[in-house]
């Protein structure tokens, strides 16, 4: 255990619970707060924000309600926090790859909100993914046959996932759900546009206000096609246009994305986001989460030009496969 | 009567002198664009170059495609180019450089491995680009990789570090965007022929609107480890005018993926 990562650790939360005094999203939203305009009349979301958290999508088993206390809440918060920085014991090998006190990949360094909630997910009430179709099950088993009749993953660049690819990081989304870092994003508006930057791999979110349509259906992308509107408060961005390997939770192409981002406090900006998806899911569902200010700026992630990893990955693989040829060869000729 | 006619050809001269001047010192253009709400020149809308720039930034005659499948389609076409006074000023070595660069270019352009193409050769590419304008930050999002460009208009810094799009800090000369941008990790190139920059380079660009529907982008570049002076280019970039246009998804890492990984492929038979 290393003291000082600790040290740090509950320093920082001292400072999430100061920076957040509202107990919870539910909570937040009664407030009456009314975000600033911008200069053509929209709520203003602009800033830096982080949505870094340690809650998890879907309620673990052995919780039972909805919302933790304060205290726990703050408990959860530290024991995770301290496991995270102790993963990294300095002079060993996660220590080399990731060096959190180095590279902020620990969580709590960057600040992040309090969130009482028990899962993301607060619909169905049971803070579960709601049951899979059978049309839904039977995809999803087909995609998981079409991938090892690939190969192996490490047989070629394309045998891996979207992530170590530096194509689209798995929780980057649409929706946006944090990871273990580059969390942060970054809002402006002109007129008639709002536009997210997604820290992780430089990703652009140019939503439209001008209630166009979307794209023809065969127009298709990994990340849809998002237009945006105000409703009173509130930014809210559907997402049509998915491609199959979006492929988020298990989704269909057909999945319909509604985000609904709302200002309740100066620091704060509640992000809510439903998926529906009836080739998919039972019924559609709800997650929510807060995206609290930081600071900029964002920096430049090039994650696909400096992905020697996956280079890596695969010389290593075609040198076993050598020394394998070579062992089978020299067996064969005695 | 010859005397008068002398002197008020004298005059209307010293009239057009002063006019021709005041042009001059206002970008060759007096055009003033509309307004934003803080009462800037509103550069916000989705811009593209229409030139050959992108092949090669030097004039330049027709030549075959680099890949001869691609036949007449993949020629390269001919174009004047967008340097002021035709030909870039490379100090020796580094013309050599760009000799080697040109004859492997299909291995060696970042284009061709989906690399985020720096700066200024973002603003010439054959794709549509996007300008988001606010008073603090002004985003410059680009078709090509999904690029993005922050200009900081109020907090000036240094790079905090290299990077590929460089850091840029912005301000306003009455009509005149101007971007003066460093702290590029001297990867990119400037075009498809392989000219190319180091990591000391230096561009400052400016972004002038011409009409409605209209920019003049110059820039300056400096580079004292590849060039013995500086140069500059200057280009029209054209509003793109659909009725719906917009920044595509032109994601392209998974089309380099062969070209860049495919010598690791696991072969039949291992």
């Amino acid at each position: 255990m290393n003291h000082r990562y600790v040290v740090i650790a509950s320093r920082l939360i001292v400072v999430v619970a100061v920076l957040c005094a509202t107990t919870s999203l539910a909570v937040a939203q009664t407030r009456a707060y009314r975000a600033p305009r911008t200069p053509d009349g929209q709520p203003d979301l602009q800033g830096f924000w982080t949505n870094t958290t340690y809650t998890p999508l879907q309620r673990p088993k052995e919780v039972t309600k909805e919302l933790y206390t304060r205290e726990e809440a703050l408990e959860i918060l530290k024991t995770a926090a301290a496991l995270e920085s102790e993963q990294t014991e300095p002079g060993t090998i996660p220590d080399v790859h990731y060096d959190f006190t180095q590279f902020g990949l620990d969580r709590n360094q960057g600040g992040l909100a309090l969130n009482l909630r028990t899962s993301l997910i607060f619909d169905p009430a049971n803070g579960q993914l709601p049951p899979m179709t059978e049309e839904g099950q039977k995809r999803n088993a087909a995609r998981a046959e079409a991938r090892k009749r690939m190969g192996g993953p490490t047989d070629a660049a394309q045998n891996q996932s979207l992530s170590v690819r530096c194509i689209l990081m798995d929780r980057a989304g649409p929706p946006m759900l944090p990871g273990a870092y580059n969390n942060n994003y970054q809002i402006i508006q002109g007129p008639g546009y709002v536009m997210i930057l997604v820290e992780m791999i430089h990703e652009p979110r140019i939503v439209p206000l001008d209630g166009r349509p979307h794209l023809p259906p065969h127009v298709r992308s990994l990340t849809g096609n998002s237009i945006g509107r105000w409703e009173g408060e509130t930014l809210v961005v559907e997402t049509t246009n998915f491609t199959d390997k979006t492929a988020f939770q298990g989704s269909s192409e057909n999945m319909r994305l509604t985000e609904r981002f709302t200002r309740v406090a100066e620091d704060r900006i509640d992000y809510k986001f439903t998926i529906d998806d009836p080739a998919t899911w039972t019924r559609p569902w709800s997650a929510e989460l807060p995206m609290q200010k930081t600071i900029g700026p964002i920096f430049e992630h090039a994650c696909h030009e400096g992905n020697r990893g996956l280079s890596n990955t695969l010389a290593g693989a075609r040198l076993e496969d050598k020394k394998r040829a070579e062992a089978a060869a020299g067996k064969s000729s005695q | 009567m010859l005397d008068r006619f002398a002197r008020s050809l004298t005059r209307v001269a010293a009239i057009a002198a002063v006019l021709l001047t005041a042009t001059a010192a206002v970008g060759q253009t007096t055009y003033k664009a509309p307004r934003t709400s803080d009462g800037k020149p509103n550069l916000n809308g989705i811009w593209q170059a229409l030139n050959e720039a992108y092949w090669d930034i030097e004039a330049h005659a027709a030549a075959p495609s680099s890949v001869p499948a691609l036949g007449a389609a993949g020629a390269i076409p001919p174009g004047q180019g967008i340097v002021e006074g035709g030909l870039l000023p490379y100090l020796p070595a580094a013309a050599e450089q760009k000799k080697k660069n040109f004859e492997n270019r299909l291995t060696l352009d970042p284009e061709t491995k989906c690399y985020l193409p720096g700066v200024p050769r973002a603003n010439y590419m054959p794709y549509p680009f996007q300008i988001i304008q606010t008073p603090k930050y002004i985003m410059m999002v680009y078709t090509f990789a999904r690029a993005v460009r922050t200009i900081y208009m109020d907090d000036h810094q240094e790079a905090p570090a290299d990077s590929w799009m460089g850091w840029s800090n912005g301000r306003w000369e009455n009509e005149t965007l101007v971007v003066d941008t460093t702290g590029f990790n001297g990867m990119a190139w400037l075009d498809r022929a392989g000219n190319f920059h180091s990591e000391a380079l230096h561009v400052v660009e400016r972004f002038t609107a011409t009409g409605p529907d209209h920019l003049l982008y110059e820039a300056t570049i400096e580079d004292k480890n590849v060039f013995s002076r500086p140069w500059k280019i200057s280009m029209p970039i054209y509003r793109r005018m659909e009725k719906n246009a917009q920044i595509l998804d032109f994601r392209c890492v998974e089309f380099a993926e062969d070209l860049i990984y495919g010598h690791l492929r696991k072969q039949p038979g291992n």
